[in-house]
């Protein structure tokens, strides 16, 4: 569905994207992470054709980008460093206008769609009121409804849950989630990590402006090969696993095990009182740490 | 797009307001002379207002040779200065693009947009100005036709064939500073430096035509031939500076609307 190479973006002297190469499959909800300044917004922006490439290609379902914006783009729904609208006029007013300003917005479902898209990002009940009046999480609300609505194959959202509350996170989350399964492929932007983990089934992490890591979460969530386990009784389950017990913090140890079933029961059969046992799986912040830390020695 | 473009213009409020404030003035003048009676003499202040006390069917051009010379061209310089620069400032512009609306559609909509704006206040001003002057002012001679700036007498259909001239030939010089205005709104990030710099031309236009150290310069100042619509109204009609101006303003309309397309179509948007 996105597919770059040696994608490349100079701001006068700052390089601001280097050599990307993105791979979003279809199908995918793909979460693109990176710090603040990192190039998330600069490379969507590309993908997109508001910013035209230093250097390098791009191809959006399958056709070069910016050059077949015409063709593709009606097929994308998109959202770009925060909502924006006219604020004079109310939000089924701005999502007419934009709809009517392009190609493939039929006029004889447009109100269908409008209200199905409000319906969908959580704003049926808005009423005639300006945009100036609408709360923060309102107007990101809008902005996804302007996404949704020419039902999109590829969803381009660049932080979407910005100034969202906690109960709005996870409706939008929820929605994204039952897109994809519709057949939607999303492409989302964060810095927030848990929200990343939650939901996407591949992950690329840039890196002042380098991709240095692109591949499926699972993958990358891999078990580390040790089980943690939290016990009151940290003295007796020490000296029952004596020389595979790797770290301990308080209650809590780090074993170096394969099986921790048998793990398990060997603690139970002791008498050791077990609170909490799992194997450890590598998190999303670990891989990334590493992986910027990796190409931080690389230069 | 177009048509999403006239939408957003009548939508709003701003642009009737500007066209209510514009109007203010000349009805302001009409409401004067007719209480006072007091007109200049022929011959100063701006074109017609001298006829109008004897004959109110005049007052639409003089209202209109009120507005001209600087109103209009403030309105235009802010409204077209907005058109790229406002977009970008309230982050539209991206999401018009991603749309996807192609760059040059979006600027011949604007253009379009702008010039609609200045065919509806110049006809709000002459339908108050006809009104007013119908109602308030004198109506000696409407029977006769109305008399040309050269002082002989003119038929109505005449007149009217003159006065659509006119207001075509000042269309073209509002097109002119519209180009300017939506050049510099595809470069600066605030619409208000579009307006200011527009502005800052005329004015320096303006101001080198009365400084006899330019004379160099004064045939290629944008305003040198603005005026030259009361011309039309000479009998037989003076076409030397009517013809100038028109190549004029059709040089600034091709050279600011040509860097205005060449500088958006490689624009990095990034507002
Ligand atoms: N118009 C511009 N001119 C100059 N430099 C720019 C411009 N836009 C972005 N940059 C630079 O490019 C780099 C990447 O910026 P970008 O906005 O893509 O980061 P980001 O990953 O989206 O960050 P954030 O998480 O804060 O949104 C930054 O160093 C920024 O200063
Ligand atoms: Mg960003």
């Amino acid at each position: 569905m996105i597919r770059t190479a040696g994608l490349t973006k100079h701001f006068g002297r700052i390089t601001a994207v280097e050599d990307v190469g993105l791979d979003v499959r279809e199908g995918d909800i793909y979460g693109f992470l990176g710090a603040n300044g990192s190039g998330k917004t600069t490379t969507v922006r590309m993908l997109l054709g508001l910013v035209l490439a230093t250097s390098g290609t791009i191809e959006l379902l399958g056709r070069p980008m910016p050059a077949s914006g015409r063709d593709v783009l009606p097929l994308v729904g998109a959202m770009v460093e925060g909502p924006a609208s006219y604020p004079q006029l109310s939000g089924r007013t701005n999502l007419a206008l934009l709809d009517a300003s392009g190609p493939g917005g039929d006029r004889a479902t447009r109100a269908g769609r409008i209200d199905d898209a409000l319906g969908q990002v959580g704003l049926d009940g808005v009423d005639k009121r300006p945009v100036r009046a609408y709360s923060l999480g309102m107007r990101q609300r809008l902005g996804l409804a302007a996404a949704l609505l020419r039902r999109p194959r590829l969803l381009v959202l660049d932080e979407p849950t910005n100034g969202l509350d906690p109960q709005g996170i996870r409706e939008i989350r929820q929605l994204l989630v039952d897109l994809n399964r519709d057949g939607t492929t999303v492409f989302l932007s964060s810095h927030l990590l848990a929200e990343i983990e939650q939901m996407c089934t591949r992950v690329g992490v840039l890196d002042r402006g380098r991709l240095v890591l692109q591949d499926q979460l699972e993958h990358l969530q891999r078990p580390t090969g040790r089980t943690v386990i939290r016990t009151p009784d940290v003295g007796a389950a020490r000296a029952l696993l004596d020389g595979h017990v790797e770290q301990e913090e308080g209650e809590t140890i780090w074993v170096r095990a394969d099986d921790p079933l048998a793990l398990n029961a060997a603690l139970v059969g002791a008498d050791v009182r077990v609170l909490e046992l799992a194997p450890e799986r590598r998190t999303l912040e670990d891989v990334v740490l590493e992986a910027a830390e990796q190409s931080g020695d690389r230069r | 797009m177009i048509a999403v473009e006239l939408r957003k213009l009548v939508l709003s409020r701003r642009t009737w307001v500007t066209i209510l404030l514009i109007d203010a003035l000349p009805t302001l003048v009409g409401i004067l002379l007719a209480v006072t009676d007091i007109g200049p003499r022929p011959g100063t202040g701006p074109a017609f207002l001298s006829a109008v006390l004897t004959d109110g069917t005049l007052f639409p051009l003089a209202a209109l040779g009120i507005v001209l010379p600087l109103f209009l061209p403030i309105a235009v310089a802010v409204t077209a200065g907005e058109a790229i620069a406002g977009e970008a400032q309230q982050g539209t512009l991206r999401y018009l693009l991603v749309r996807p609306v192609g760059r040059t559609r979006l600027l011949v909509a604007k253009l379009v947009s702008v010039m609609v704006f200045v065919v509806l206040t110049v006809l709000v001003v002459a339908a108050t100005a006809y009104v007013l002057g119908a109602l308030l002012l004198g109506s000696e001679s409407v029977s006769t036709g109305a008399t040309s700036v050269s002082g002989t007498g003119l038929s109505t259909q005449e007149m009217v064939l003159r006065t659509l001239l006119a207001l075509a030939y000042a269309m073209l010089c509002m097109l002119g500073v519209a180009a300017i205005a939506l050049f510099l709104s595809t470069v600066v990030r605030a619409p208000l430096s579009a307006a200011l710099g527009t502005m800052g031309v005329l004015v320096a236009s303006t101001l080198l035509l009365t400084l006899d150290a330019a004379h160099v310069l004064q045939p290629y100042l944008p305003t040198r031939y603005w005026l030259a619509f009361v011309d039309l109204f000479r009998d037989p009609i003076l076409w030397r500076d009517v013809e100038r101006g028109v190549l004029l303003q059709a040089a600034y309309v091709v050279v600011f609307l040509g860097a205005a397309w060449a500088n958006f179509m490689t624009k990095d948007v990034t507002d």
